[in-house]
């Protein structure tokens, strides 16, 4: 049986991927930030998991207008590096996982949440970042991941709650299939930033840091939190919090916090990451 | 779409809803487009010439042509798209942010360095109503 052995909430910023991109990671400006990840470096390379489910969205890079899937998992065998605007990141293409992803895909659409399967697409820097992040700069990613979209661009983005109940459909999912496999769960994007109108630059420590209590201690309650909620006190794009509750429902009610890094600014963004395991976690 | 939706009481914030979506697709696709170097290429040698292949509106043409990001945002261009046009003219999203918010680069840089803008006083549009409101 497979095994959702951790949870990863991290904001993926694409100014951490420029700075690590381009070897800047040591100025004083990213230093500080950069010294916080290394803990989490170290945590994941000793975990060591098969596979990595990583919850995040896309920035009109895969998919435009034309088509917003509201969640979609991605079963190739292999997911290109997307160009969105300035060239494709100098990242390795990230493996995949089908036999997982396929089984995911049938077990969560006959457990009613109606995903979107997509055979190809691009990934862009909300799946690379926190891969950078946690990984660091290998040749090859260390283990294939499974891509999980959310729309958060479009208004509205599906609700925390439908997040929480799809990261439990997950877990279900996971703990049916008939392989040994560690998988470790990414929930990605926020903290609190925004990046649009005379507004931007919003940035609220008192929110971002009452959200990473509560998703250690009590999770459910912050499903609750409405989008306009979001917008108003995390700013416009804080919203993309959403996609962290679909990695704490993935785990048990009682989880161990085992680190959290918070910093203000990446570039707009106050940047968090915060790793949980389950209480009965060996 | 006639009622009144809650975050538009949020003050200096364009949600990208379904009127915004419905007026704002043609030139939300423009952009879209120079995710392809091509593109990228022809719209940096001619902008009018190649943005006469989207049905965009005079209005949206012209915010494009004019860099106008806030203006952008009013006819219906979305931040992820119109952030390529930014991109084209070498702009980071730190860059665009300070001009929307209509300060100096410098004056933006030191405000996030600081801790970036704070919500007080930036919740609601009507500035008198308690930040503590929910809504």
């Amino acid at each position: 049986m497979a095994n959702i052995v951790a949870g990863i909430a991290c904001s993926h910023v694409p100014a951490i991927g420029v700075a690590m991109d381009r070897g800047v990671t040591a100025t004083p400006y990213w230093e500080s930030l950069f010294r916080g990840y290394e803990p989490a470096r170290a945590w994941l390379a000793a975990l060591a998991p098969d596979v990595g489910i990583i919850v995040y969205n896309d920035h009109a890079s895969a998919f435009s207008q034309e088509n917003i899937p509201t969640f979609l998992i991605g079963v190739a065998s292999q997911f290109t590096i997307a160009d969105e605007g300035f060239g494709p990141r100098p990242v390795p293409s990230v493996q995949g996982h089908p036999e997982l992803a396929w089984h995911l895909a049938e077990s969560l659409i006959l457990d009613e949440f109606d995903m979107t399967i997509a055979n190809a697409m691009p990934v862009d820097h909300g799946l690379t970042i926190p891969l950078s992040i946690t990984c660091g700069q290998p040749p090859a990613w260390p283990f294939p991941v499974i891509p999980l979209c959310v729309n958060v661009v479009q208004y509205p983005p599906p609700t925390g709650a439908r997040c929480f109940k799809l990261g439990q459909a997950i877990r279900s999912a996971v703990e049916a299939f008939d392989r040994d496999l560690r998988v470790v769960i990414y929930g990605t994007g926020g903290m609190s930033h925004q990046l649009q109108g005379e507004r931007a630059g919003l940035i609220n420590r008192e929110f971002d840091n009452a959200f990473l209590d509560g998703m250690t201690k009590n999770p459910i309650a912050l499903t609750n939190i409405t989008h306009t909620e979001y917008m108003r006190e995390a700013g416009s794009e804080g919203v993309e919090m959403v996609m962290w509750h679909v990695m704490r429902g993935a785990l048990d009610e009682n989880v161990r916090e085992i680190y959290r890094h918070y910093h203000v600014p990446a570039s707009n963004t106050s940047a968090g990451l915060l790793i949980l395991e389950n209480e009965d976690a060996l | 779409m006639k009622e009144q939706r809650d975050y538009e009481s949020i003050p200096g914030t364009y949600v990208f809803d379904a009127r915004r979506a419905r007026d704002g697709y043609p030139l939300n696709m423009f952009c879209m487009s120079l995710n392809k170097a091509e593109n990228r290429r022809s719209f940096k040698e001619n902008s009018p010439t190649y943005m006469e292949r989207f049905a965009l509106s005079t209005e949206q043409r012209e915010a494009v042509l004019q860099r106008d990001w806030l203006g952008m945002l009013k006819v219906g261009g979305n931040i992820y798209y119109t952030i390529k046009i930014a991109f084209c003219d070498g702009l980071t999203f730190q860059d665009v942010a300070g001009i929307m918010s209509g300060v100096s680069k410098e004056v933006y840089a030191q405000m996030m360095l600081a801790g970036g803008r704070t919500p007080e006083g930036n919740r609601y549009k009507d500035a008198a109503r308690k930040d503590d409101e929910r809504g």
